[in-house]
């Protein structure tokens, strides 16, 4: 019955194939320094779904913003839970990915065919970065509104254009309500989306290339 | 192997692939749940009298309409919900009150009282229903809620007992 389904399945959509290409393709001799990827990605993956699940309570409005998260750690089943992996989980997402790109460059895996796959990394880590920076503000306690005043007055600080990028990061000159909506809104759409995207392709090249031979004392 | 009563190597690795996921399926999918479903768990807000008028200004014979202001805790904020009804005297003796609340028995929409045809009209799907509450025609599936507890204060305050949902 289930190997009737299956095969109906796996007529229509290749199931098989895409196993085989996936998570059947050769592979040089394991390392665990290469398995830093994959843990971006579970990473990544884990801070959506924590991510979704704090948005039921979360409100991103300067009067209640503090409140509903104080509400999340103290009244929510397992709101400590939730917010206490993402919390984290984003710490360490930011330190994996580093590490991985650090991994790539030792080993030189960027080197052709894989000049794009670095390129598309070095939007990942930005994206990232761009992450956390935009989460840090959401909490709206001391510590996020001056590390937000500091980092949109470093984005300031370019010469010409300065004053304009920090007017386009805070909504206006001051850090309002529009710079914790438009952070809001950065931080769970728009990087996502270009997280999703990015990392779609990246994948795609690696297993189009697969992964690089780990240099040998000759090389 | 076929004959041991020892279990195969190949059925070891699922039994155990199997418990194994699913306590790990468990110690994430609950915790999940729980705080998806947390506010459903919670206690409503708690009984009050709350008083409704002087029993004196409400004529006998004729719905008199009042309306009170209930404030719970939701979350982080305090929500602030109105509700009405009507005070129904039927004779002189002050325990003779019928005290229904306006919230239709359909869906909850605010009933209002027509003088002309004196009946209650529910604005949403024409629900009418007569002075003391029965059904005259539409949707709703059961007469106005009634409030059963009431009590008169020493100045002459009418109050009802509201539970707390």
């Amino acid at each position: 019955m289930w190997q009737k389904v299956f095969q109906w399945l796996d007529e229509r959509l290749g199931l098989n194939d895409l196993y085989k290409a996936v998570l059947d393709r050769p592979e040089p001799k394991g390392n665990w320094w290469n398995t830093l990827g994959s843990a971006s990605l579970f990473l990544f993956l884990l801070q959506g779904a924590t991510g979704i699940f704090l948005s039921v309570y979360y409100t991103p409005s300067p009067d209640h913003a503090y409140d509903s998260i104080t509400y999340i750690m103290n009244d929510v089943t397992f709101g400590w839970l939730i917010r206490g992996i993402h919390h984290w989980g984003a710490t360490l997402m930011v330190l994996v990915v580093f590490i991985h790109m650090l991994r790539v460059f030792i080993t030189a895996s960027y080197k052709y065919p894989r000049e794009l796959t670095w390129l598309i990394g070095v939007g990942l880590l930005l994206a990232t970065l761009g992450m956390g920076f935009t989460g840090y503000l959401l909490p709206l306690n001391q510590r996020s509104y001056w590390a937000t005043i500091v980092g949109t007055q470093i984005a300031g600080s370019v010469p010409f254009v300065g004053e304009f990028i920090l007017k386009a990061l805070r909504g206006g000159v001051d850090l309002s309500a529009l710079t914790l909506q438009r952070f809001f809104a950065a931080h769970i759409w728009m990087l996502p989306a270009a997280l999703a995207g990015l990392i779609g392709v990246h994948l795609f090249l690696i297993i189009k290339h697969g992964e690089s031979q780990f240099p040998t004392k000759e090389d | 192997m076929a004959a041991s009563h020892n279990i195969s190597r190949r059925d070891f690795v699922k039994l155990t692939t199997a418990v194994v996921g699913s306590i790990i399926g468990a110690a994430v999918g609950l915790p999940a749940v729980g705080f998806l479903i947390d506010p459903a768990l919670k206690a409503g807000g708690k009984d009050a009298w709350i008083s409704v008028g002087k029993l004196a200004d409400m004529l006998v014979g004729a719905p008199h309409p009042f309306s009170f202001t209930l404030t719970r805790v939701n979350g982080w904020e305090r929500t602030a919900t109105n509700y009405g009804g009507f005070v129904l005297r039927r004779s002189e003796d002050p325990q003779d009150i019928l005290i229904l609340s306006s919230r239709c028995t359909h869906l909850g929409c605010q009933v209002n009282w027509r003088e002309d045809a004196q009946v209650y009209i529910c604005p949403c799907h024409d629900a009418k229903f007569s002075m003391d509450g029965e059904v005259l025609g539409g949707p709703p599936p059961r007469p106005l809620d009634r409030f059963q507890e009431f009590q008169v204060d020493a100045d002459g305050n009418l109050q009802i007992h509201v539970k707390g949902g």
